[in-house]
């Protein structure tokens, strides 16, 4: 037997730890999000498709900050000492990630600001004129152009694996400590990226490929969940104890049916046979790898705040 | 330099509290916080049955992850013995701090930051002991330079056998318990 009792009950540490709210998996999906957005939006700058008016690019930037901000004021509610959030600002820690994200976010909005000026929607050119004098002057350079869809890939998987890292670097919650966590984020947010891009996309042949792109994203998340178990049970005790948490423990039905069940394998499926044309292209399924991209992180964070290193040295 | 650390010798530790009630008094504590517990530990298999009472705190690590992760330079090590500290005022709340630390020594203060075991830095300063060992009745805590091999801590150390808390988790504690 193995028997503890502490006499410590501090607020949000025990029994077990629960710092971290609604606020950070909503945030981390987010960030997963806005990141494949900012990936789909460069690859179709750096593949001149923005000339077309129909083209997905040029809504994405501006719905990408809207919703960027929106998961950043949930990173702010979630602070405790929020007066002095403005301290993030005036150092860089190389050490934290927690830093380099706090610099991330300020890098990509200038991005994202350029991909949109590439070629202004309608309403606002209409509105504001001299953001078509903008945009007519910038597709004259034809590789700034690139450069910016270049640019916006690589903040974009920077904004992607740091999500991961933030949680990875934290090694004293075993089942976060893992090197595939920037991966498992990176591709479920492109997955979800895709299958956003795939229910705003006008142009049919912008949703066949982001759907196709989809299903790709799904089963290479499906590959890096695997290998993220096979790294844990593989591990210490602790690591192992980690992973059966969400493989049979108090998460694993949010896992096993909400993560992967209607998160992954049943909208791939669906995907699978829209883009073999033998169903119709419906929001079903990219709403459910949505929302189960959303619950993923839901997962993540909670269980991970579950496992602890307990001492065995005595 | 210094290196500040504690033995704590579990054969003499009752579990009184007493160390418990001194940090909160010296500290100004807040109600239902603690920067420092007693755990009991019972291993074994009836009836060769282990039990270890000891006093438990920030292990004030060599290694610390703490001030790794910490984005704004809040979370510390001062110079005086490598002591880790909090500055309040840069402190913005993210608990990162409190999620990287494998003792969950760390709290968030009513008052919005993080809040741990500060060794007493301003007794220490002061040339005094942490309040919890000043006050210990069975004399079960020792404070001193872990660096210093003529100090009583690394003599204790060198003369029993002792352990520290979570080793495999690589942060270097500094806290020893003897058995």
């Amino acid at each position: 037997m193995n028997e503890y009792t502490t006499t410590r009950h501090n607020e949000l540490v025990d029994p077990s730890l629960h710092i971290w709210g609604w606020e950070i998996p909503v945030y981390l999906f987010i960030g997963g999000l806005v990141a494949g957005m900012m990936i789909v939006t460069g690859y179709f700058i750096f593949k001149g498709k923005y000339k077309d008016k129909a083209c997905v690019c040029r809504v994405l930037p501006l719905l990408g900050m809207i919703i960027l901000s929106a998961g950043m004021f949930a990173l702010f509610l979630d602070l405790e000492h929020k007066l002095y959030t403005w301290r993030l600002y005036l150092t860089f820690k190389v050490a934290s990630p927690m830093s380099w994200g706090a610099w991330i976010l300020i890098v990509v909005y200038p991005a994202m600001i350029a991909s949109f000026l590439v070629n202004v929607p309608e309403y606002f050119s209409n509105k504001f004129p001299w953001m078509d004098k903008i945009s007519e002057k910038l597709q004259q350079h034809k590789y700034a152009v690139k450069n910016i869809g270049v640019v916006n890939m690589l903040l974009g998987g920077l904004l992607g694996i740091y999500t991961g890292v933030l949680l990875s670097a934290l090694g004293a919650r075993p089942l976060w400590n893992s090197p595939m966590l920037w991966l498992l984020f990176l591709v479920s947010g492109l997955s979800a990226a895709s299958a956003f891009v795939h229910m705003v996309a006008k142009r049919v042949d912008e949703r066949e490929l982001l759907a196709k792109a989809d299903n790709g994203f799904l089963i290479l998340e499906l590959f890096v969940i695997a290998l993220f178990f096979i790294g844990m049970v593989t591990s210490t005790k602790v690591h192992i104890d980690s992973a059966l948490v969400l493989l049979s423990g108090i998460y694993a039905p949010a896992f096993w049916v909400f993560v992967l069940a209607l998160g992954i394998v049943i909208p791939l499926i669906i995907q699978l046979l829209a883009v073999d044309h033998k169903i119709k292209h419906t929001p079903v399924a990219p709403i459910m790898v949505i929302v189960g991209g959303l619950v993923l992180r839901f997962v993540i964070v909670y269980a991970g705040q579950y496992t602890r290193w307990v001492d065995a040295a005595f | 330099m210094a290196r500040f650390g504690m033995v704590i010798d579990t054969k003499k530790c009752v579990g009184c509290m007493d160390c418990v009630v001194a940090c909160k008094t010296e500290n100004d504590v807040p109600e239902a916080f603690n920067r420092d517990w007693i755990v009991q530990d019972v291993r074994g298999k009836n009836p060769d049955l282990h039990m270890e009472i000891r006093t438990e705190r920030c292990n004030h690590c060599d290694n610390s992850p703490c001030v790794y992760c910490c984005p704004t330079g809040a979370s510390h090590v001062h110079d005086l013995g490598g002591i880790v500290l909090v500055t309040h005022d840069l402190c913005i709340g993210c608990k990162a701090c409190l999620a990287s630390c494998p003792y969950d020594a760390r709290f968030i203060n009513p008052d919005g930051y993080a809040d741990k075991c500060t060794f007493c830095v301003h007794r220490v300063e002061k040339g005094l002991d942490p309040a919890c060992v000043s006050v210990c009745p069975t004399h079960c805590m020792y404070f001193g330079d872990l660096d210093d091999p003529n100090s009583q801590v690394s003599k204790l150390l060198a003369s029993r056998k002792n352990h520290s808390l979570i080793p495999e988790a690589g942060t270097k504690p500094q806290i020893f318990y003897l058995v």
